[in-house]
């Protein structure tokens, strides 16, 4: 299943819950497709879940032993919170890019990128400087930061050390890549790259972006998928969602009737 | 100029603006701040001062490198109470260090919130055992012991197969350098550890749940994340526990044994620069013993704002958010 058919299920879940409590629930019951190769938008109003359910699919929420998890996500039809499965695994086929910039600050530019390669034990010069012009290139950041690759990361600009964080987490070459808000903190050029560098992304992988922008959702998105408190109101392909959407709170979002 | 700074200059103000508790309110803290400087430059100008016969009688330099305290014959030199505080010190600094980021990082990393409560209030309450009280403890228990049960079997060991050792080891008596160096390691292991935890727990949590996000397993978030954040702070509490060392008297002084001449030995007496102040400034009687004592204390200040200087100047060169953190 490494090579999937351009538009097949990637992800699924099924009915899948995030509790922050006995009863409080951050997303509740959600049951959705994500199709290979494309990008799917979770949209909807803050506090809705999206992040939530974000962070469900590589398993950010074990960090926080308050929440409990039911359900299942499936990749590529296992489930990612069977038993026998290591999150730290699930990571490493799941990446994510945050809403701020995380550059580890410290470290340069070059070994930025090559975290995530370095962990996995890949230590010879050669496949990391390849990996790492091709993930900085992948990023549209290559033309940019070549001739400084040993600067510290915290040294670029917010849109390029997002970039950075694009090309970090692209280096060692994810299934599928969270994005979440990845472009609220950045100007309106940045965030055009960012978007655009999306598209040409999805050739390579699966992309699922949250986001508060319903232009930006258009603009990238094959598929989105609207939440509204907890729940997954309907998840469809982008033109139809946004030109004839089947559910009324739907509508009413995209009309501004809510936010 | 009171024209060209504009309407909003505090000159031009509407006068509902312009309150007397602000005028007031300003006056009480600038003068307070400023009398507070004004205290410790007058204090080191007066030690100075008082010091200054000494200075003459045997010069900055050769006060300095002198190896002989001798009051009776009116000999007096630093070297030996300088190197013995710079030696207990980083000794002590040099134990602490690995022990005491390995319980900050536990607390903050690993510890369930229990058992890092429990941790947490255990480490302060050690910072705020008296060292007196210590002292007391390692003069009649803790001193006797590790005479008895390590220097003294090291010491015949030596002896017997590596003679080369004995000079640096020295006969082993009940108060003596090693003792003191760990009490001393001892006493500031709290101190590392409450800096560096503070350090570790203010890396931001998005660092952390980056490093996760690329797969990196709990120690690679540590390693990878974590501590070269935390770094900066780090360092700079490793720096404020020398100073802390440097300075420490009262255990130091009831458990070093108190020998005034070089060369010193791991096992036998030594001194440090507060110990010396704190046994023989009652019996300073001679103007120039009197002095001496007062260079010694100066050279133990210039020693310890000098490390605290140097604290802040890490703290700014490696930080992260460049003067922030």
């Amino acid at each position: 299943m490494s090579n999937p058919v351009n538009g097949s299920v990637r992800m699924e879940t099924k009915d899948l819950s995030v509790r922050y409590g006995p009863a409080i629930y951050g997303i509740q019951n959600v049951s959705m497709p994500v199709h290979a190769n494309k990008v799917t938008a979770l949209i909807g109003p803050s506090g809705c879940g999206k992040s939530t359910f974000l962070r469900a699919l590589n398993r950010m929420h074990d960090l926080n032993s308050d929440v409990e998890i039911t359900g299942q996500a499936l990749l590529d039809g296992e489930d990612i919170y069977a038993p026998q499965v290591d999150a730290v695994v699930v990571r490493r086929k799941i990446g994510m890019v945050f809403q701020k910039p995380t550059p580890f600050p410290t470290k340069s530019i070059y070994d930025n990128v090559a975290a995530g390669l370095r962990l996995v034990g890949i230590r010879k010069k050669q496949v990391l400087d390849e990996a790492v012009e091709k993930a900085l290139t992948g990023a549209a950041l290559w033309d940019e930061v070549k001739d400084r690759l040993k600067s510290p990361g915290g040294s670029l600009s917010g849109g390029q050390q997002q970039r950075l964080c694009i090309a970090r987490a692209l280096a060692v070459e994810p299934e599928v890549l969270l994005m979440d808000e990845p472009t609220s903190s950045l100007d309106p050029a940045s965030t055009l790259r960012v978007e655009s560098l999306i598209k040409q992304l999805k050739d390579q992988v699966t992309i699922i972006i949250v986001t508060h922008n319903m232009q930006q959702a258009q603009r990238v998105s094959d598929y989105t998928a609207f939440f509204f408190v907890g729940e997954l109101v309907e998840v469809s392909p982008t033109g139809t969602i946004f030109g004839s959407p089947r559910e009324e709170r739907t509508k009413e979002y995209l009309s501004g009737a809510f936010s | 100029m009171a024209d060209v700074a504009g309407t909003i200059s505090a000159s031009t103000l509407p006068a509902r603006y312009r309150g007397p508790a602000d005028t007031a309110f300003k006056v009480v803290v600038v003068s307070l701040s400023s009398f507070i400087i004004l205290l410790a430059v007058a204090m080191a100008v007066m030690i100075w001062l008082e010091a200054r016969p000494t200075f003459r009688a045997f010069g900055y330099l050769d006060f300095l490198t002198e190896t002989t305290w001798d009051p009776v014959n009116a000999i007096h030199g630093a070297l030996p109470f300088i190197f013995g505080t710079l030696l207990t010190s980083f000794l002590a600094l040099a134990l602490a260090i690995v022990p005491a980021l390995g319980v900050a990082i536990f607390v903050t990393e690993f510890a369930p919130k229990w058992l890092a409560n429990i941790i947490n209030y255990t480490v302060d309450l050690l910072a705020a055992i008296p060292s007196v009280v210590i002292g007391l403890w390692a003069v009649f228990n803790f001193a006797p012991f590790m005479r008895d049960t390590f220097y003294m079997p090291i010491y015949l060991w030596a002896e017997e197969s590596a003679p080369w050792l004995v000079p640096l080891l020295g006969a082993p008596s009940t108060y003596n350098l090693a003792t003191a160096t760990l009490i001393l390691a001892l006493m500031i292991v709290p101190y590392t550890v409450a800096l560096s935890r503070d350090a570790i727990g203010q890396v931001p949590i998005e660092q952390r749940e980056a490093a996760y996000a690329l797969g990196s397993t709990r120690w690679e978030v540590i390693r990878d994340a974590v501590l070269p954040y935390a770094r900066t702070g780090v360092i700079a509490g490793i720096l404020l526990s020398l100073a802390r060392a440097l300075g420490e008297t009262m255990a130091v002084a009831m458990l070093i044994g108190n020998r005034n001449r070089m060369p010193f030995t791991l096992f036998g007496p030594a001194a440090t620069m507060p110990s010396l102040i704190i046994n023989e400034f009652r019996e300073a009687v001679e103007v120039l013993h009197y002095s001496s004592i007062m260079a010694v204390g100066f050279y133990l200040f210039v020693v310890t704002i000098g490390i605290n200087l140097l604290a802040s100047y890490i703290q700014r060169k490696l930080s992260i958010t460049k003067g922030g953190v």
